[in-house]
């Protein structure tokens, strides 16, 4: 029980750090005068500002600390959030699919719509991996652009369309989920996650370097946007196209509107088979993987098939988002497949909640739709954003669905809480 | 007559320097509770798990009969093979349940590769062709079986994780039953159960093996031992030191210096001043 | 009448929801050998982890020679020269034996630390064999002995046993127990001793409790309760 001189002093020592740490970047400024000489100015007052402000942080945190009430029951909370769950669920979903046909709204808030679903869909693929058996990966964008490029490459050789490309995309991605799992094996946790981050990188320098095949930087261009049963969204108008068959105006909101039932239904499509799948015998050895793999092993089940199977499907999803991003782009390049989306997907596997559907779609909502909406607010934006992701995992360290739902019951199923479920790290 | 079903034959294991076991040799009979005891540190747990295929041996060999003519090599297969194939089941020194799934769950997992079986291909049965539903009604059965043998049933639904000591000690076993073992490997079940407890946990033993399943177990309670093993390895430092059964070990010389001490504090009715005398 | 060294009053502790103790009134006198019997799930880890601090309890009081310490973080607790073998032993597996003792020494800066070695030499030869082995590698029943052996490295005062004898073979729970009543005798250690093996555990201590669901129900000298016909009944039968 720290007195409160005890506080006052650890609140003056923090202080004092942030004043060291604070005082090259805030207090010193450097700039350029006319004569374009390097200039030096000091701003006391915002570092006097910065330092008062983590002073009186820390010192309310030790006095929280101290005098706060038990904590009270976070499962009872999302126990609600997941009954409640029930209602959610069909409502988005209803809401999702009838978003854009609202009389009125704009091109640019459908087109965000397609943003987010896209990452919906691969927030649900990588739940498979990460969530369901437990698997640390890092380099999840790998399938993103083994997906993406598969497309590409097939239709500028090919001339393949959107429709044809998209199960290839999926089976070509899989076939290199099967190639991440095998050396991975024998990994657990930290390690698993830094080789799979090197995997994915690996693919981005190889797509990068290899600039006879994949156009390098550059990128590839004139990737076929999709067809609806052959009619193209093209804004000519005439025949052959979607205007001309339904003697509409050409507007550049029927494509997008196109593109976003495309992704609802591709990740849709991702949802239901997850649902399936934990109900059979795969999904539950994915969920016991996570869980205790040694024990896995007693019981006579396969762990490295299981361990391929489930990096195989996550991938196979995550190629057919790649192959949706291309055809919705036209346009891909590596700058695409950075690291910052792998960790972007994973932030919102787990802030959802891993395991949880419905969470990963709230995620991908924050995550994404956030940023976007605030973007009147600036430079403000991510300071704001960042706060709220820090916040959010303050209080639900376990993410937004903190549940898990069992698969069968002989009564009714009972939620059981994210404490009791492992994360998959030994 | 019982014939061998487990027969251990000069087995070793080293770790790097260190001999954990060394030159063991000795046979369970079909039908039989045998009993590994020992001090701490004998090997028991290493014996187990190169029987169970965690460890490969460094020599010697584990072979199981099924029956007479077919017999298995187990220190030459994986792990999974030895529970898939080999039928040899086991429970663990520091219980490894899903803790996160529900108890029912569990016994689910047990039955993966019959069910797994079941639905075409892995693929079939999400689009609900093919005999799954059946399958699983099958193995939900199974499970109801060892849930009402381990006085489960009406923790189904529980997290596993949620379940008192006790409970989860014997949700391993039902767990391990359903994998429909020939052999039921157990480590140290009787560990941290009361007297109570440790009764109802040899009436689960004797079921078992009323039921077919021939039972190994490491065990430091005397009172399991005695009551029910039919025949008792003793180790002492990786090596054998006694083999025969609970009355000829319980006055072996050698069991008695290394592992059992002298005196029967077991006895309750034994006077109790005389301990105190010496006390404040 | 000096006080008890330890001393507990209406002391309910919870998990989330759940009540784990109830009123539990308790006192363990200094030089005394105190045992806690109880089925499993009846709460006698949870009075020892209260004690410690980890979970606090709700209300009610603990008096540490008769200073409060509900309230304190369990790193205070430890430097009180309060030691505890925990339930599940919780050795650094990635450590070697010597590191683990070293560990336990540490709290009281290795004071007498070689004294305190042969003496847990003394008691544990096996953990003399296996000094520089990785705790990880050690048998199941060697690292309870190792959990017990940091705990007395830090030379406590009060000594605080979880289950001591679980997976521990015969031979060694009889040379454990023989020993905690020399060290009770030799220098006063005080005792609090969790236990499923009720027998044993009678007649080592001075006095014990019984614990049903969370409740103090019973409470007397080690003979008045091997002698009580429910304390046989329900915890004797049978077992070691």
């Amino acid at each position: 029980m720290k007195g409160l001189g005890a506080i006052l002093k650890d609140s003056a020592a923090v202080a004092g750090a942030a004043l060291l740490l604070f005082g090259p970047f805030l207090g010193l400024r450097l700039g350029d005068n006319e004569a374009g000489n390097l200039t030096l100015t000091t701003r006391p007052r915002l570092l006097a500002l910065a330092v008062a402000l983590t002073f009186a942080a820390r010192f309310s945190m030790l006095l929280w600390y101290q005098h706060r009430p038990r904590r009270t029951l976070p499962f009872k909370i999302s126990e609600k959030a997941a009954r409640a769950g029930k209602y959610i669920a069909p409502a988005l979903l209803i809401a999702a699919v009838a978003m854009p046909l609202l009389p009125g709204i704009e091109n640019s808030y459908i087109d965000l719509g397609v943003l987010i679903m896209t990452y919906v869909m691969l927030g649900w693929g990588l739940n498979i991996v990460v969530g369901l058996a437990g698997l640390l990966d890092l380099g999840y964008v790998a399938f993103y652009a083994v997906g993406a490029y598969s497309f590409a490459l097939l239709s500028e050789n090919f001339g393949l369309g959107f429709w044809e490309c998209l199960p290839l995309s999926g089976l070509l991605a899989a076939l290199w989920g099967m190639c991440l799992g095998f050396p991975v094996l024998r990994l657990r946790g930290d390690y698993l996650a830094i080789v799979t981050l090197a995997f994915g990188e690996i693919v981005r320098l190889v797509i990068t370097n290899w600039v006879s095949l994949t156009g390098g930087p550059n990128g590839i261009t004139d990737i076929p946007h999709p067809t609806l049963f052959g009619l193209t969204f093209s804004m000519a108008g005439g025949p052959g196209t979607f205007a001309g068959f339904f003697h509409v105006t050409p507007d550049p909101k029927q494509r997008t509107i196109y593109l976003y039932y495309i992704i609802l239904a591709l990740a849709l499509l991702t949802n239901w088979v997850t649902l399936r799948l934990r109900k059979q015998p795969l999904g539950r050895a994915w969920e016991a993987l996570r869980e205790d793999e040694i024990a896995c092993r007693s019981l006579g089940l396969n762990v490295r098939n299981t361990k391929l199977t489930a990096f195989a499907v996550g991938a196979m999803f995550g190629g057919f988002a790649g192959c949706f991003f291309a055809t919705r782009q036209a346009f891909i390049s590596p700058d695409s497949f950075t690291f910052i989306e792998s960790a972007t997907v994973l932030a919102i596997v787990v802030l959802g909640g891993a395991g949880s559907q419905l969470g990963v779609v709230l995620a991908a909502c924050v995550m994404i739709g956030v940023p976007e909406l605030l973007q009147s607010l600036q430079i403000y934006r991510m300071l704001i954003f960042g706060l709220a992701l820090v916040l959010i995992m303050v209080v639900r360290p376990r993410g937004f669905i903190a549940t898990r739902q069992p698969t069968v019951s002989l009564g009714r199923a009972k939620l059981i809480g994210l404490e009791m479920v492992s994360e998959g790290r030994s | 007559m019982t014939d061998t079903l487990l027969s251990i034959t000069e087995l070793t294991m080293r770790f790097g320097g260190l001999t954990a076991v060394n030159g063991l040799s000795f046979a369970a009979k079909r039908g039989n509770i045998t009993a590994v005891i020992g001090p701490n540190g004998a090997g028991k747990t290493t014996v187990f798990n190169c029987i169970t295929g965690f460890y490969r041996p460094t020599s010697g060999s584990i072979t199981i009969a099924h029956t007479p003519d077919h017999t298995l090599r187990l220190d030459k297969m994986s792990g999974h093979a030895i529970a898939k194939k080999g039928r040899v089941a086991r429970t663990f020194q520091n219980i490894r349940l899903f803790n996160g799934m529900s108890v029912l769950e569990n016994l689910l997992v047990a039955q993966h590769n019959k069910l797994q079986a079941a639905t075409g291909f892995g693929v079939l049965s999400v689009l609900g062709i093919g005999r799954y539903r059946a399958a699983e009604r099958e193995a939900i059965e199974r499970a109801k079986h060892w849930l009402e043998a381990t006085h489960l049933l009406e923790r189904a639904d529980d997290a596993a994780g949620s379940l008192p000591y006790g409970a989860q000690r014997r949700l391993e076993i039902a767990r391990a039953m359903c994998t429909d073992p020939v052999l039921l490997c157990l480590d140290e079940p009787a560990a941290g159960l009361n007297p109570r407890e440790s009764a109802a946990m040899n009436e689960l033993l004797l079921k078992i093996r009323a039921e077919g399943c021939s039972l190994l177990l490491i065990e430091h309670d005397m009172g399991v031992v005695m009551k029910i093993s039919d025949h008792v390895v003793v180790l002492d430092h990786g090596k054998k030191i006694a083999d025969g059964t609970g009355q000829e070990i319980r006055n072996d010389q050698a069991v008695i210096s290394a592992y059992l001490g002298e005196g029967d504090e077991d006895d309750a009715d034994a006077p109790v001043g005389a301990e105190m005398e010496a006390g404040s | 009448m000096t006080q008890p060294l330890l001393s507990l009053r209406g002391v309910n502790t919870f998990y989330g929801p759940i009540q784990a103790l109830r009123d539990v009134d308790l006192d363990v006198n200094e030089g005394e050998i105190v045992t806690l019997i109880g089925a499993n799930g009846a709460g006698k880890s949870t009075l020892m982890m209260t004690i410690c601090g980890n979970p606090s309890a709700k209300s009610g009081s603990i008096l540490y020679r008769g200073a409060d310490i509900t309230r304190l973080p369990t790193h205070q607790i430890a430097r009180l020269a309060i030691a505890q073998a925990p339930e599940g032993r919780r050795i650094f597996p990635r450590m070697s034996v010597e590191e683990n003792l070293l560990m336990g020494a540490q709290v009281v800066k290795f004071a007498d630390y070689d004294h305190q070695l042969a003496l847990i030499f003394a008691l544990f030869p096996r953990l003399q064999e296996r000094f520089s082995q990785r705790g990880g590698t050690l048998s199941g029943g060697e690292q309870q002995m190792l959990a017990i052996a940091r705990a007395l490295m830090s030379k406590p005062k009060l000594l605080l046993l979880d289950e001591p004898s679980l997976g521990l073979a015969p031979l060694v729970i009889k040379q454990i127990f023989a020993a905690i009543r020399q060290l009770n005798q030799e220098t006063g250690l005080t005792v609090l001793l969790v236990e499923q093996n009720a027998n044993q555990a009678l007649r080592l201590a001075h006095r014990g409790y019984v614990l049903v669901n969370g409740v103090i129900t019973m409470a007397g000298t080690g003979a008045e309760l091997l002698a009580r016909p429910e304390i046989r009944a329900a915890y004797l039968e049978g077992g070691h």
